[in-house]
């Protein structure tokens, strides 16, 4: 029932995305589009989160499309439950605000086909059952979320990125080919059920295990398969960035905790020590390239790439527990995950609203030309400020309760006894650890210097506040935010089931827990109780406010601005987003990024101004992909000749096919 | 009737902290003023200076926002919440399962989050040197103390303050190697964090020198109150920690008579005395460090915190 | 076994690694002598705590002696041949001072997977003193690597040579003889490699061993 409703809401988008193409041009496009999409998200979060909540019995279907041979088998279990409420409520929230935002389309007919059809995409992969829908789902939202990418493809930067995407797209899909071939083995099961039921060799699920960190971590954005995400994500409209950012990469969790937890069984000792330094390394190194940042858009993909790391030290430590039998402490950490994924779908897709807010009002995604839009905006920037207290795991919020959550699932692993793990999983901690606070500075930055201080451009001082459907959207998961911060353990318990089906146990049951606290494993151990830190923080401020405006002055007169004896310090004097992070990029990026400054002073008397170069290298781009790209070049070079060959040549070579192939046949045992 | 008393207990402790915190900051400049000759400040100075603020007129600058006005008293709230869930004279106070030590260290950053913020508001470059020079130290400080809070997690087999407290004081757990480098990195973080020398000089009035100070160099009046208030909470709340962590001799159990309670509490004002009086000996002995030595500093006790976590996940006896 | 006697010697082994990393830190040449004469007399200490542990009283001579030479006596000569050499008191070193300590935290993680794969049957303290002296050795080679300055690789040198001591004395029964010579040993490389150093500089007006390589021969 609940699968059927689903599928039919599919259907549903997937026409929308054909009234998309008829009557892309008009005005009523866009309202009819998006209020559609609107509608049908929000009845499959609803379904999804009853199924979830309800703790119902999966469901399957099986119809008659597709290969013919196989059918098209849907599956609608927790995991692809709690998946589709994330994705479905990240459509709806982006839905909402697309209806206010959409009217600065220039395009809309570019649009306003793909976006459905994207949301159906993504819908359908949680669904699927076997390895040709869920293959050709992947695909299809690759594909539309492509078309999304391109719709600005007058601008070149937006070329240079749709084409990485491409490239980044068809590998990670061949991945996953690759892993579905290895896991269906040689008679073709390609049906999920099959694929359970088997049980291949070590060597098998070694290599189905690689393939899955490909295909999956390059959707994901897992370092160094990232380099995508930060070209594409801000070259699309905005509310194509925030689904992108905040949904899509959690599709390919939701690919990866199938793959790995789901079809491969039991884990081995050693897959944690696979996907846990690829995670420690992926959380830095996406958060220090965020603050290297100036432009909105690029450090909130960018930031992405982080909270992906951290996502995934959870499913390595769940990994690991699995590994040794430890399935209340692999609960934990796959739990703490799983939050994490439903938080983070929250708080990204809010501060991309912002930022998308913020480049309508002004026309600028560059910080520095930003600044003082606290005075313009006051209700985006109030929003915002909750984005990125949330997002930099402070509490009262949500992305504190996640981030607690993964350090008591790290301070359970020296039980583990493998001594690879004893020295891995304490310096994966001190990464988190780190990158913790490397996010907050990164969103001091991001709100300061957008939203406070002074305008630095005339585009920053003529700007206006947003519309009504963009905040509302903006305000709701704000809201959401908190609730998930103050009453985690809700959340917890709906996570109960999915936990219980991928490895064995869940957490204990929190809605138990007196005062709404939260106890991941014991009493004793520790616990945290949101509600109860936020009411004494408000009480506190309201009591010193309270006494301070009835014991003391509250008189209050306005002044210039303290500037040393200067007067006339214009806004180019105020700290840009550059000159912010310069001490951080002093001590972490001398090393990492090769950072360098150059300053020019001109001589005395030579009217010039002096300028100041920072020169970054992209580590990661010079290590992998520039070599690749030259040796792809090099080998198109030489295999060019196979161009203008005579016949007697294209003969020799389709009769040396044959003869490979029948030699093959001979010698496979 | 035990609840009343529970609660009774929980509130003293809260109004004691907010009270002794001019104090201890009073002391530790009296120490100072005396060991380079001078008569000094008198020690009941700090609460003069922040009465005279309180009845100031608050002078703000023409740009600021609400976010400036409203940032003192979100500062205040999260230092003062997580000066009370520090355990002072008694263990296993009422509301010190609501936060554990990982719980408290993120609100220290909430409230550092924004008077960062604070600082990039007016718009002019000194709060911005501040704020960036801030989130640095930050960056390296609270991984540091996460470090130290895993050590000693792993040591007490929990997160919770006041067990660990409970743990350290009995006599299962003898000397160890990871706690001496806990109690060492600890103690940097905390100069870090408090913004002493050889970090950052609380007196200086030259804001190319400046970190916390340049943050705060546009408030006035009660908003400066508060932030000078909270200041003076967070020394007191770390020098608390080192005292409740590694010398908690005198600490009281939940279960305590009258009589041990006023024995704990003489002796939590002894180690405030102590701890106060050694922080002014060592800022009085070495010079203040350029900004970017500050990083190998805190790295240095990121390091220190990794070792005793990685003896401790090696080893379970070290 | 958690027993007082136990649990300060292996308080004091700990305090020497802490103390190697202090050297690892230090980024001027009379603050590392300083910090090279406190790893000596924690050496010291150590040695003294093991006498009285052990029961053998031949290791309180061992003490005296590195109280005296290693600690009072050498360097007190250093700071006296870096006055005289004129040598440049900052430290350079190869790699900044933060990847370093992460090597040295590297270096211990080595040693203390090593030592307790290595020494499975033998008692749990001595395992962990033992490999405690061998981070101690490892830091100390660490040392010499890292830095340009000869007077500084000299002192890596030094800890290096404490670090055997502690392992020496660590387990039981270690002969005074052997000591004595061991010490013989160190006085006179350490007198060659300063009449060296004089010679090094009358010559070639520096000892920083990178300028030293221009004058190999083989390297450009």
């Amino acid at each position: 029932m609940s699968l059927t409703t689903i599928l039919a809401v599919v259907v549903g988008l997937l026409a929308l995305a054909v009234v998309g193409v008829l009557i892309g041009r008009t005005v009523a496009a866009r309202v009819i589009v998006y209020g559609g999409s609107l509608v049908a998200c929000s009845l499959a979060a609803a379904v999804a989160a009853s199924h979830l909540l309800s703790a119902a019995e999966t469901a399957t279907l099986t119809l008659p499309l597709g290969l013919p041979w196989l059918g098209a088998h849907f599956r609608l279990d927790a995991l692809s439950a709690f998946f589709l409420l994330v994705i479905e409520f990240g459509g709806a929230a982006a839905s909402l605000y697309a209806l206010g935002h959409g009217r600065h389309e220039e395009t809309p007919e570019r649009v306003l086909p793909f976006y459905p059809a994207f949301l159906a995409g993504m819908t359908l992969v949680p669904l699927a059952d076997d390895a040709f829908t869920f293959l050709f789902s992947w695909e299809f939202m690759s594909l539309t979320s492509w078309a999304l990418v391109m719709a600005h493809h007058h601008v070149r930067a937006n070329l240079q990125a749709g084409y990485v995407y491409l490239v980044m797209a068809s590998l990670g899909t061949l991945a996953l080919l690759l892993a579905f071939g290895l896991l269906a083995g040689p008679d073709g099961g390609y049906a999920f059920a099959t694929i359970r039921a088997s049980h291949p060799s070590v060597m098998i699920t070694a290599l189905v295990l690689g393939l899955a960190l490909i295909g999956a971590g390059s959707k994901a954005g897992l370092v160094p398969l990232h380099a995508w995400l930060p070209l594409a994500h801000p070259a699309a409209p905005t509310q194509v960035s925030a689904l992108m950012s905040g949904v899509m990469t959690k599709v390919a969790v939701y690919g990866f905790v199938r793959i790995v937890f789901d079809l491969l069984g039991a884990p081995d000792w050693w897959w944690g020590l696979v996907v846990l330094p690829v995670a420690g390394v992926t959380c830095v190194m996406g958060v220090l390239y965020a603050l290297m940042q100036h432009d909105l858009k690029r450090l909130l993909a960018y930031h992405t790439v982080e909270n992906i790391g951290i996502i995934f030290i959870g499913l390595g430590l769940a990994l690991a527990f699995e590994a040794y039998g430890m399935a209340w402490a692999a609960a934990l950490a796959f739990t703490a995950a799983l939050l994490h994924v439903f938080n983070h779908s929250l708080f990204k897709s809010l501060l991309f609203f912002g930022s998308g807010a913020v480049l309508t009002a002004t026309g600028e995604r560059d910080m520095e030309h930003l600044g003082g839009l606290i005075h313009p905006m006051p209700l985006t920037a109030f929003v915002f400020l909750v984005g990125s207290v949330a997002i930099s795991a402070l509490p009262p919020l949500n992305g504190f309760v996640s981030e607690w959550l993964t350090f008591q699932a790290i301070l359970q692993s020296p039980q583990l006894p493998s001594w690879a793990l004893k020295f891995l999983v304490p310096a994966v901690g001190a990464l988190l650890a780190l990158s913790a606070a490397l996010a907050a500075a990164c969103f001091v930055k991001a709100f300061g210097v957008t939203f406070l201080g002074r305008p630095r451009s005339r585009a920053a001082e003529r700007a206006h506040e947003t519309d009504g459907f963009s905040l509302s959207a903006m305000f709701l998961l704000s809201a959401l935010c908190l609730i998930a911060g103050i009453l985690p353990g809700f959340f917890i318990d709906a996570l109960g089931p999915v936990s219980h089906g991928l490895v064995g146990a869940s957490m204990p049951q929190q809605s138990s827990v007196p005062y709404l606290s939260i106890v991941p494993i014991a009493e004793s151990r520790s616990s945290y109780n949101g509600l109860l830190v936020f009411l004494f923080m408000v009480i506190s401020a309201t009591l010193a406010a309270v006494a301070i405006h009835r014991l003391a002055s509250n008189r209050l007169r306005r002044a210039p601005a303290w500037d040393c004896g200067y007067p006339g310090l214009g806004p180019a004097t105020q700290y840009t987003a550059s000159s912010f992070a310069q001490p951080i990029r002093r001590v972490f990026g001398t090393l990492l990024f090769q950072a360098r400054e150059h300053v020019e002073m001109p001589t005395p008397g030579d009217m010039r101004p002096a300028r100041l170069e920072v020169e970054l290298r992209d580590p990661v781009w010079d290590t992998f992909y520039a070599p690749v790209t030259r040796a792809v070049a090099v080998a198109a070079d030489r295999l060019n000749v196979m161009q203008s060959l005579t016949i007697r040549r294209y003969l020799t070579l389709v009769f040396a096919a044959l003869v490979g192939l029948l030699l093959v046949l001979a010698i496979w045992p | 009737m035990a609840v009343i008393v529970n609660l009774a207990v929980q509130g003293a402790q809260m109004m004691l902290v907010l009270l002794l915190a001019p104090l201890l900051t009073g002391l530790v400049r009296k120490v100072k003023a005396r060991l380079l000759r001078r008569q000094g400040p008198p020690l009941l100075q700090p609460y003069r200076d922040l009465i005279r603020l309180m009845r100031k007129d608050v002078v703000l600058a023409e740009n600021a926002s609400w976010l400036f006005r409203a940032a003192p008293y979100i500062i205040f709230a999260a230092t003062w919440v997580a000066a009370s869930l520090v355990p002072t004279f008694r263990t296993g106070l009422l509301f010190s399962w609501t936060a554990d030590l990982i719980a408290i260290i993120a609100l220290l950053g909430s409230a550092r989050f924004f008077l960062a913020l604070a600082g990039l508001d007016v718009g002019t470059s000194f709060g911005g040197i501040g704020s960036s020079r801030e989130v640095m130290i930050a960056s390296l400080a609270e991984p540091a103390m996460l470090m130290i809070v895993f050590t000693l997690a792993l040591v007490a087999g929990s997160t919770q303050l006041s067990t660990m407290a409970g743990f350290l004081v009995s006599s299962e757990v003898g000397l160890r190697v990871s706690l001496g480098l806990a109690l060492i990195a600890l103690i940097m973080v905390a100069i870090a964090e408090n913004a002493r020398i050889p970090v950052d000089n609380p007196a200086t009035h030259l804001e190319l020198t400046m970190v916390h100070e340049a943050m705060v160099l546009e408030y006035s009046g009660r908003h400066l109150a508060l932030i000078d208030l909270a200041s003076e909470l967070k020394l007191l709340l770390y020098v608390s920690l080192i005292a409740c962590l590694f010398a908690p001799w005198g600490l009281a159990s939940p279960d305590a008579g009258a009589e041990a309670l006023a024995i704990s509490l003489f002796a939590y004002l002894l180690k405030l005395a102590i701890g106060g009086f050694l922080l002014a000996v060592f800022e009085t002995s070495v010079a203040k460090m350029r900004v970017f030595r500050v990083p190998e500093f805190l790295g240095a006790a990121l390091m220190l915190g990794l070792l005793a976590t990685l003896l401790l996940f090696v080893s379970r006896s070290l | 076994m958690h027993s007082l006697t136990f649990d300060i010697a292996h308080m004091l082994a700990g305090s020497l690694v802490l103390v190697s990393f202090m050297l690892l830190y230090q980024d001027r040449l009379y603050a590392l002598l300083n910090v090279y004469a406190l790893h000596a007399f924690v050496l010291a200490l150590s040695v003294a705590w093991q006498a009285y542990a052990q029961d053998a009283p031949h290791l309180y001579v061992t003490a005296a002696i590195a109280l005296v030479f290693k600690a009072i006596i050498i360097p007190i000569v250093l700071h006296r041949m870096i006055v005289q050499l004129g040598i440049h008191r900052q430290i350079e070193t190869v790699v900044g001072i933060g990847p370093t300590m992460l090597l040295g935290i590297g270096l211990v993680a080595l040693s203390m997977v090593v030592m307790l794969r290595v020494t499975a049957e033998a008692d749990p303290l001595a395992r962990e003193d033992l490999a405690f002296a061998l981070s101690v050795v490892l830091l100390g080679l660490l040392i010499m690597v890292t830095r340009r300055n000869a007077v500084s690789q000299v002192v890596g040198f030094m800890s290096l040579e404490n670090g055997l001591v502690l392992a020496a004395t660590g387990a039981r029964g270690m002969p005074l003889v052997v000591e004595i010579s061991v010490a013989f040993s160190v006085l006179i490389a350490f007198i060659v490699i300063g009449i060296f150093l004089f010679r090094i500089r009358e010559r070639f007006d520096t000892v920083d061993s990178q300028a030293l390589d221009l004058f190999r021969g083989e390297r450009s």
